[in-house]
């Protein structure tokens, strides 16, 4: 992994068309009880309209906690999931309502690497094997020399040995089953990752080695990344641009480096302000803002806003209705009737 | 804050070359290889690390909690307010557990019996350790359900842990350790598990608490933040054996440990302005039941020299209150010094 120089201008976003573009998307899980008809008695609305869109090359991170539905919206991008409604258009067509067998060129140009490098990976299929499915599936080794030539290729840009196609996921560490995981996912050369909490299982030395090498593949490939993850700064880190989910929407979104810099809802600043940075004298005189209670139910949520009832300058007008997205200064949106742009 | 100045009566802990290893197939593996270091009265300890280096088998060997078998405390000290917990019945040592030290572990749903109520859960240590029973124990239990802010406190007592959220469990698990009033409390990646808002959340109450009542607290992570914001003194872990010690400005602000560098090196910061690569340590972790010869951190390291793989370097003081086990710890903090500039 040598370093490459990273043109931070390289996503213009406002000149090119988006790769992927999510419109109010909406998934929500029906609960039903009954013994012989089952009704519908209440409804989880894991992501409740959700809009982004990724430009290629660019990485666009989404943070939240857990049960703010961000998997669930990546699941949904994929079409893993059934999404209820909106509309999910990658290069140009429009996936939600497409078939299955349909649906199966398009995944091509879109992986997705898992949080459980212990979980995602067949135990009994051999590394080989596991990098080259796709190449199978999508018909993209022309013969039996080629194919072993692709998968040792891929072995190699992610960092390991040709040598290990042999050997099987339990003789790997967590670091290489990521490395493999990886590989898989951009055997088919996608344009899309979906990194679903790709390098939170790992410990710290590791993460950073595999952050390097998303890096390394993005620049290289022009891959664009939806990174998910609840590691603020790992995401700032790697995202040219964040979006912040909160009980199943989007509650501000900006360019890293604005976001960062000036959050403007108040849900942003208590989550920067949560997480306690390696240095001890910055770290203890530090004004932090602890935010009092759980995450709501999404089962029930509270009414107006979701953030409400943790927020620490809500109003009355806050839970008397729900504050949309506005644009409060460039490319930075925010959802609260309190938040003032500059 | 609390002691910056050396306290002067004896440490509440005291672990002297402490060795447990476990048995697996592949023979014996040594999870803890000679660890020897201080907790002060009043004190926060951070004992930091990644994955494997020994930092929770510490922890349960203080306890007397490691699985046996396949582990096994080899040889060592742990002498707690002056009596060494090794030598003594496991009677003796059930009254050190809870009303000595109280621990707190990373899974609070695994931690709490499933089938028996929060109250339940509470109450019992209170019988077995401060000789509360009926209304008093019952009264005392929704006081420290208070203390760890749980509304509404009498009434939760019927609950069950499944009706509470992952933090509230972890909000009893606090309760039950500092219930019988332990001079100790160690705290297992006791936040782990839970959401930065929430962790935020936990972490302030356990440090609030614990300076409330004077115990000292031991915070087992792998995150350098939380060190950061609430340890005074630190020990940093690699391959079973402390490679650094020291107060958390020595070892964070000069860190003489290529270990240590590397660790803060690996992690992107959100009190720096945005980097553009990470410059992580090489490799990974070693076998444990393979390890290198010489200074276990050798085939990572940067400085390593030859000696390196030859013999294993000490502990050795190098300021006042920071130790480091490196033969080339002076290069590590000038270049260290440099870079950082």
């Amino acid at each position: 992994m040598t370093s490459t120089s990273t043109d931070i201008n390289q996503t213009n976003s406002s000149n090119s068309t988006p790769l992927l573009s999510v419109r109010n998307l909406k998934v929500h899980f029906p609960i039903k009880r009954g013994f012989l008809v089952q009704r519908e008695v209440a409804r989880v609305r894991a992501v409740d309209g959700v809009s982004f869109d990724i430009y290629p090359g660019e990485t666009l991170g989404l943070v939240g906690e857990s049960g703010s539905g961000k998997t669930t919206a990546a699941k949904a991008v994929i079409q893993l999931n059934n999404p209820g409604s909106g509309s999910v258009k990658f290069e140009g067509q429009e996936l939600v309502g497409l078939s299955t067998s349909a649906m199966r060129p398009i995944r091509r140009k879109m992986g997705m690497v898992f949080q459980d490098p212990y979980g995602s990976l067949n135990p009994r299929m051999r590394a080989g094997d596991i990098v080259g499915e796709p190449l199978k599936v999508h018909g993209l080794a022309e013969s039996r020399d080629g194919y072993r030539q692709q998968v040792a290729s891929l072995l190699t840009t992610v960092g390991l040995s040709p040598a290990m196609a042999e050997r099987y996921p339990n003789e790997f560490s967590g670091g290489q089953r990521q490395r493999l995981g990886i590989a898989r996912a951009i055997a088919a050369k996608p344009s899309l990752l979906i990194l679903d909490e790709s390098v939170s299982a790992l410990d710290v030395s590791i993460q950073a080695q595999i952050l390097n090498l998303l890096q390394d593949l993005q620049d290289e490939y022009n891959l664009a990344y939806l990174f998910i993850a609840h590691d603020l700064s790992v995401v700032r880190h790697i995202s040219h641009r964040v979006a912040v989910m909160y009980l199943g929407k989007i509650v501000e979104t900006a360019d890293a480096k604005d976001l960062y810099e000036r959050p403007l809802h108040p849900y942003t600043q208590a989550l920067l302000s949560a997480i306690p940075t390696p240095d001890p004298i910055h770290e203890r005189s530090r004004e932090r803002i602890i935010l009092r209670g759980d995450l709501p139910s999404p089962l029930s949520p509270p009414p107006g806003c979701g953030f409400s009832t943790r927020c620490p300058i809500a109003t009355e007008a806050c839970s008397a209705a729900v504050p949309e997205l506005k644009t409060l200064a460039e490319n930075q949106q925010a959802a609260c009737f309190l938040a003032q742009g500059r | 804050m609390t002691s910056d100045s050396p306290v002067n009566s004896s440490p509440l802990l005291q672990v002297r070359d402490l060795r447990t290893s476990f048995t697996t197939p592949e023979g014996k593996i040594g999870a803890v290889n000679g660890v020897s270091f201080d907790v002060n009265h009043g004190e926060t300890l951070g004992l930091v690390g990644e994955s494997g280096c020994g930092k929770s088998v510490s922890a349960l060997s203080i306890m007397q909690l490691v699985p046996n078998p396949p582990g096994v405390i080899e040889t060592g000290e742990i002498i707690f307010e002056g009596v060494d917990l090794l030598k003594i019945s496991s009677q003796e040592m059930q009254s050190v557990r809870g009303a000595g030290i109280g621990m707190i572990f990373q899974e609070p749903m695994s931690s709490l019996n499933p089938v028996l109520t929060i109250g339940r859960q509470i109450t019992e240590p209170l019988g077995v350790h401060m000789g509360l029973s009926g209304w008093a124990a019952e009264s005392r239990a929704a006081e420290l359900l208070e203390m760890v802010g749980i509304a509404d406190s009498r009434r939760r007592l019927g609950d069950h842990p499944h009706q509470l959220s992952g933090g509230q469990r972890q909000r009893v698990m606090i309760a039950i350790a500092l219930s019988c009033e332990p001079k100790l409390l160690i705290a297992d990646e006791a936040t782990t598990a839970l959401d930065v808002t929430i962790q935020a959340q936990i972490l302030e109450l356990m440090k609030n608490l614990t300076s409330e009542s004077g115990a000292a607290l031991m915070i087992i992570t792998h995150n350098l933040g939380i060190i950061a914001r609430y340890a005074d003194r630190l020990n940093v872990m690699y391959a079973g054996k402390i490679r650094e010690s020291g107060t958390a400005e020595q070892v964070y602000l000069q860190p003489n440990h290529p270990y240590t560098v590397g660790l803060l090196n690996s992690v992107p910061r959100l009190d720096r302005p945005a980097s553009e690569r990470l410059d992580p340590i090489e490799g990974e972790i070693p076998d444990p039941a393979n390890l290198p010869a010489g200074c276990a951190f050798t085939p990572r390291c940067r400085w390593a020299t030859e000696k390196c793989s030859v013999s294993e370097p000490e502990l050795e003081q190098v300021k006042d209150r920071q130790m480091v086990a490196c033969y080339e710890s002076k290069t590590v903090s000038e270049s260290v010094e440099i870079a950082w500039k």
